[in-house]
């Protein structure tokens, strides 16, 4: 079978932004490929240059160097009145002026597009989104909900190539938003196209998404689906980006079969995969450990698995979870969460001395970090 | 509650004392804005009065004593050939010189609040020259205008006086139309042309529906102060007599009661226009 054609290439794309004598680089020599059909998040703190990667996709910014292709055609160059994606703004952007139905007709009434199949093609759409009979509202007579699922809806009508979403939920409540993360994903299935969504809230990047690209300073940190984010974080910042992590710094001090036995502290060893990292004994690494994936007990557990001594020092009664704070005997502090079961009793009060201990499969050898 | 009651019985001299102030400035600032009012409406109160004013002498001419009742001069509103000439000249004047210092200087506006020095040199420039328009003397403008008329050798009439008019309503429909954009949202036109439009009908069905509101104040204000300048108008006008021209003078031989006739129908025309315009502000809001 032939491969399909990506939705979305972009190859060495390079953007910088000049403001009087400076530049600034927003985008360095980015490289990505997005699948038909996919749910693709761009993640990442604000001024990581995920905006700015999507608006090069969308035309609203040329790139300084490098080539955008949507399905296969080089669209380096052509405005964005002339691609064949749309996109949703942070801001809804629905023209105040018109009403629901011809916000969403919008785009189908540049496209000459017959009248009854305009209002076949628009009503349809609102029922996509659950908009029915809001037709003649204006957008400010609708809630942030509602006028978020029109400006959805006015981009989705006219059948793109690929949807780009730029922080379209950052305006909602929280409970609104999580009801909108299902909604999304439903009407993605639904009408099958690629979305593109830009958001710096891990959660909603993580629930969503069919991959995620991390983004730091302008460049993929790490490109994979949600669980391999999660679990194998491939840098420092990724692990420290993507929910509450625990790093622990050490020193190689014997390799062998796949495993290396990292020195964290005077006499405290754990032992870690080292995935296809070259590691000599002697090199300084860090590894990671999920808060959740942590055990507490108060006798040093048997078996094979990591085990670290400390005292707990913070007590966070959460709902679902306690977390606890834990000062090794290395010095490091570190976070375990534990579920609040109904067998759980009280774990441990501030004060206790306690053992932390984790399968080796759960601590993750982080790659060398960039220089500096 | 008892130590504030008890406050209270002491301090009963003071809150009479009080009420009473506050009775006072209640008094105080009805009366005030009253008379500012009064002030304001009083000349104009005083024209559509004598509009209405019989004339004992034999010519037709207002005097200003109350000689009783009529609506004669509102039935003869025409009978005044050169006044009512120089009245649809000015209408004329005003009309062409609103709708072409609407398009410059809402073109203008748009390029101030967009464009920025690289892409526009002497933004600077443009608005000390926008600020210079309207501070500058009319009389220095009128008197420089008419120089400038001559030395090109360029007949004083309507030409002239439209090209007068335009210069000096370009600058209050650009501050208007550029106070309308401050709080324009980018993103709506982005929107419409990552929907398909391209610039030219991004502009005519988003930006110009939106800034409309400004645009037509503008034109409103520029409606305004073309329809009755006289500084300016009265350099530049040549054998083309506008009315406050016209007005000013035949102010040395009497005033034919139908100038207040006509100068009643331009305050009510005005005064639609303002009810007009809340009206529909309030329906759409």
């Amino acid at each position: 079978m032939e491969a399909a054609l990506p939705a979305i290439e972009l190859t060495g794309v390079i953007k910088e932004f000049r403001t009087g004598h400076d530049v600034v680089t927003a985008v360095r020599e980015l490289d990505l490929t997005i699948a038909e059909g996919e749910f693709f998040s761009l993640l990442g703190p604000s001024g990581c240059g995920k905006t700015t990667t999507m608006r090069i996709i969308a035309g609203f910014e040329e790139p300084t160097a490098g080539t955008v292709s949507l399905h296969g055609r080089d669209v380096t160059g052509v405005p964005p009145n002339k691609r064949d994606v749309n996109m949703v703004f942070q801001s809804y952007a629905l023209f105040p002026h018109m009403n629901v139905f011809e916000n969403v007709a919008f785009g189908l009434r540049r496209r000459n597009v017959a009248k009854d199949e305009i209002s076949r093609r628009v009503n349809e759409m609102l029922t996509i989104v659950n908009l029915d009979g809001r037709s003649h509202r204006r957008p400010r007579e609708l809630s942030g909900g509602q006028q978020q699922r029109v400006a959805l809806a006015r981009a989705l009508v006219n059948k793109p190539r690929a949807l780009l979403l730029d922080e379209p939920l950052g305006a909602l409540d929280l409970k609104l938003r999580q009801a909108m993360q299902v909604e999304l994903k439903r009407i993605q299935r639904e009408v099958g196209i690629t979305f593109v969504y830009v958001t710096h809230d891990q959660g909603e990047a993580l629930t969503m998404s069919d991959r995620i690209a991390v983004m730091n300073e302008g460049a993929i940190e790490q490109l994979a689906s949600p669980r391999e984010i999660y679990e194998h974080p491939s840098s420092r910042f990724v692990a420290g980006f993507i929910g509450t992590s625990n790093l622990l710094a050490g020193k190689a001090s014997s390799v062998s079969g796949g495993d290396a036995v990292i020195e964290v502290g005077a006499g405290e060893r754990i032992v870690v995969g080292t995935r296809d990292l070259a590691i000599a004994p002697g090199t300084e690494l860090e590894l990671t450990v999920r808060p959740e994936k942590i055990e507490l007990s108060a006798e040093r557990p048997a078996g094979p698995g990591c085990a670290l001594r400390g005292t707990v020092t913070e007590v966070v009664y959460l709902g679902t979870s306690t977390s606890f704070t834990v000062t090794t005997t290395t010095g490091a502090d570190v976070v375990v969460f534990q579920q609040n079961s109904a067998l759980a009793g009280d774990l441990a009060s501030r004060g206790d001395q306690i053992w932390l201990s984790w399968q080796p499969a759960h601590s993750y050898l982080i790659g060398q970090s960039a220089p500096g | 509650m008892t130590a504030s009651a008890l406050g209270r019985a002491s301090e009963g001299t003071r809150v009479v004392r009080t009420r009473r102030a506050r009775r006072f400035t209640r008094l105080l600032l009805p009366a005030y804005s009253w008379l500012v009012i009064a002030y304001l409406v009083f000349p104009i109160a005083v024209m559509i009065a004598y509009s209405f004013n019989k004339v004992t002498t034999g010519l037709p001419q207002v005097s200003f004593a109350w000689n009783g009742f009529t609506l004669e001069w509102y039935r003869q509103w025409s009978s005044v050939p050169q006044l009512t000439s120089s009245f649809w000249l000015s209408i004329r004047l005003a009309v062409s010189a609103t709708v072409l210092a609407t398009i410059v200087g809402t073109l203008l506006a748009l390029a101030l609040v967009r464009y920025r020095p690289p892409r526009f040199r002497g933004k600077a420039a443009y608005e000390q020259v926008l600020f210079l328009n309207i501070a500058a003397p009319e009389i220095v403008l009128g008197a420089s205008l008419l120089g400038l008329f001559v030395t090109i050798n360029l007949a004083r009439g309507f030409l002239t006086l439209l090209l007068a008019h335009v210069a000096f309503c370009i600058a209050y429909v650009a501050i208007t139309v550029r106070a309308r954009m401050a709080g324009f949202d980018r993103s709506l036109e982005e929107a419409a042309t990552d929907l398909g439009a391209n610039s030219l009908v991004t502009f005519t069905k988003i930006t110009l529906p939106l800034i409309m509101p400004g645009v037509m104040a503008g034109g409103l204000m520029a409606f305004a102060i073309s329809i009755d300048d006289f500084v300016t108008s009265n350099f530049v006008s040549g054998s083309a007599v506008p009315f406050p021209v016209w007005v000013y003078g035949v102010t040395r031989i009497g005033i034919p009661p139908q100038v207040f006739v006509f100068g009643s129908a331009i305050f009510a025309f005005g005064i639609a226009c303002a009810i007009a315009s809340i009206v529909i502000s309030r329906r759409r809001t």
